[in-house]
């Protein structure tokens, strides 16, 4: 029983980190119908920055708990720009055009960040800092580990997807964009910038994808270009999990993929558990095809 | 009619007379090895892009599994090759069918689904395949299977590229392409006019994996050596890029886009670092400039007119005559 409990605390923290991405893919879903095949770049991306000036800062001398929000704060700007770039120059022009030209351009986007770092920053995979001083906590006395990263990962997400149902939820931005993704048509004949929206979502989306990179490169400790190929494709099955377009279904579908996951791996068939993933995905889909949380769209004539 | 015999023929002739030059290219030893594995690699690509292109192209069902049929294929007619000896046409044969057989056991399930949910579920049956493979010691596990025997010579490849490509565009001229076409266009309609589509989605589905399956069969007894890594997703965006710079629904353009990619693939692996940069870009601009792929024909649908009936057809919408 407390093996199983570990598991799932082991579980939860993989989990928060799928769900942070979760979130980006179903947000920018929900508004154009994109399946952004780039957004796992963008989480590298994100990791890589943190990477860096996680490293200047702390040469700077400033203390670890500084360092570990600064570094946060600007991974998540400059993916949050990078964000809205990639939205401007790959995505905007091919907004009339057919979903499928579409896909195929994320898809060229995503290479062309995976390929870029391969050039900038070589192929072999990077050492992430320990910013934090790693502790480990006993749980109610009894053999249950907690780590300081582990409870530092949950709180860092619980925080960021409180900001995120606020700015969705009450913020002006939040309502145009659920406003957008109901009806793109009707919420500009409202008055409401369509283009400026769209541009917050893929910048809300990138940033919290980048905080996720952040976190990630704490927990494995290192960092490669090509990192974001699988987390991405694990965090878009998590996102269909939970019913794409829903937020709360995000992180539902990331917190159980996670701890499916770290399941199947303590029991020993860690080499099947990336297949056990895209099991319990096509399962889900064939019995509830709008994933758990996703609202049934009927067919209309 | 007879124009379409007509050029039904003309265009046999012009296959069979570029078959005896590249043959005469061969035995005179002009062709370097470098190009003779490279225009294999062409003849394989274009069986995947056509017979991806009746599933996507056609029937209007987004795939990205296809992959996963292309290495059920390949490591068929391998081990039936490797270790049973049997020989190399029944072989490749034996690996389309196995792999319709999983083609139908996709499809039954999945087609259920539509559009972007259709997409997902065949990328995660594909990853499946490639992780049951990946974990299957008779297989030989992640380093896969190896001294395969390279049969596949250039007759071979050629006369089993051209059957396929006759067989798929004789099928999508035929009734029940014309039914497939009809899918595509408006699944809801085509239910009313009294097409099965269920029938005729698994149909598609089918023929696509038989002729995937030949491929890769065909790609293994090319390159010696298979193994799950080389049928990941990324193969199967490969294809799928290939089929969307040809053109969607257009045979030729499927034919162009494989050789379009191939030729692309190979000239850049001069510049390692830069290739696959250099290969995304063109993507990139491809697909902003010019999304109607190479050959695409300019479209006909209603959905120019409104945006509405944009969002109604979906998935995807793009015809242009096969």
């Amino acid at each position: 029983m407390e093996y199983f409990i570990q598991q799932l605390i082991n579980g939860i923290s993989v989990g928060s980190i799928y769900a942070l991405i979760a979130l980006g893919y179903t947000m920018v879903y929900g508004i154009i119908k994109l399946i952004n095949f780039a957004h796992g770049d963008v989480f590298m991306v994100g990791s890589f920055i943190g990477l860096y000036s996680a490293k200047y800062l702390a040469n700077a001398g400033l203390p670890p708990i500084v360092v570990l929000l600064l570094s946060l704060i600007i991974s998540m700007t400059i993916s949050a720009l990078l964000g809205i770039s990639i939205e401007r120059l790959a995505y905007k022009p091919l907004r009339k055009s057919t979903r499928i030209a579409a896909l195929i351009t994320a898809i060229g986007v995503s290479f062309l960040l995976e390929y870029t770092g391969v050039l900038i920053l070589g192929p072999q995979a990077k050492g992430f800092p320990d910013i934090m001083d790693k502790k480990q906590y006993h749980l109610f006395g009894s053999s249950i580990q907690v780590e300081s990263n582990q409870i530092m990962i949950l709180l860092t997400t619980i925080i960021l997807m409180l900001v995120l149902q606020y700015i969705v939820r009450y913020t002006k931005t939040g309502k145009a964009m659920r406003a957008v993704s109901f009806d793109v048509e009707a919420a500009r004949l409202m008055g409401i910038n369509v283009d400026r929206t769209i541009s917050a979502t893929f910048a809300i989306g990138s940033a919290l994808a980048a905080a996720a990179g952040v976190i990630f490169g704490m927990t494995y400790n290192s960092v490669d270009p090509l990192m974001g190929v699988m987390p991405g494709l694990k965090a878009f099955v998590a996102a269909v999990l939970g019913g794409i377009g829903s937020i709360p279904g995000a992180l539902v579908g990331g917190l159980l993929l996670g701890t499916v996951e770290t399941e199947i791996s303590s029991l020993g068939f860690s080499s099947w558990r990336d297949g056990v993933a895209f099991a319990v995905l096509i399962l889900i889909l064939i019995f509830k095809p709008s994933g758990l949380f996703g609202k049934n769209v009927r067919e209309k004539v | 009619m007879t124009k379409i015999n007509k050029k039904f023929w003309l265009g046999i002739l012009v296959a069979l007379a570029f078959y005896g030059f590249v043959k005469v290219l061969l035995t005179t030893g002009i062709l370097s090895d470098v190009n003779q594995s490279m225009l294999l690699l062409i003849g394989v690509n274009i069986m995947l892009a056509v017979s991806l292109n009746l599933i996507t192209g056609i029937t209007g069902q987004f795939s990205i599994g296809h992959a996963g049929f292309m290495s059920v294929g390949a490591y068929t007619s391998a081990i039936l090759t490797l270790d049973y000896n049997v020989p190399f046409i029944p072989a490749i044969l034996a690996g389309g069918l196995l792999a319709a057989v999983f083609g139908v056991l996709i499809g039954m399930p999945t087609l259920r689904l539509n559009g972007d949910y259709l997409a997902i579920a065949t990328l995660g049956f594909g990853e499946i395949i490639r992780i049951i493979m990946l974990n299957t010691e008779y297989v030989g596990g992640a380093s896969g299977l190896s001294g395969i025997p390279a049969k596949t010579t250039w007759t071979m490849l050629f006369f089993f590229t051209l059957i396929s490509v006759v067989l798929i565009n004789n099928f999508i001229r035929s009734t029940h392409g014309r039914a497939c076409i009809a899918i595509r266009e408006n699944e809801i309609a085509a239910e009313a006019m009294g097409i099965n589509t269920t029938r005729y989605k698994i149909i598609a589905f089918t023929i696509g994996a038989l002729f995937a399956g030949m491929a890769g069969g065909l790609s293994a007894h090319t390159f010696y050596v298979i193994t799950p890594g080389s049928f990941n997703f990324l193969k199967s965006f490969e294809i799928i890029v290939m089929v969307v710079l040809g053109g969607l629904g257009s045979t030729a353009g499927s034919i162009v886009g494989a050789v379009f990619v191939t030729l692309l693939y190979t000239y850049l692996r001069e510049f390692p670092e830069w290739r696959m940069i250099i290969y995304s870009i063109v993507l990139i601009l491809m697909m902003i400039f010019r999304p109607s792929g190479l050959l695409g024909v300019s479209k006909f649908s209603l959905g120019k007119f409104g945006k509405k009936e944009a969002k109604a057809n979906d998935a995807i919408k793009s015809s242009g005559t096969p």
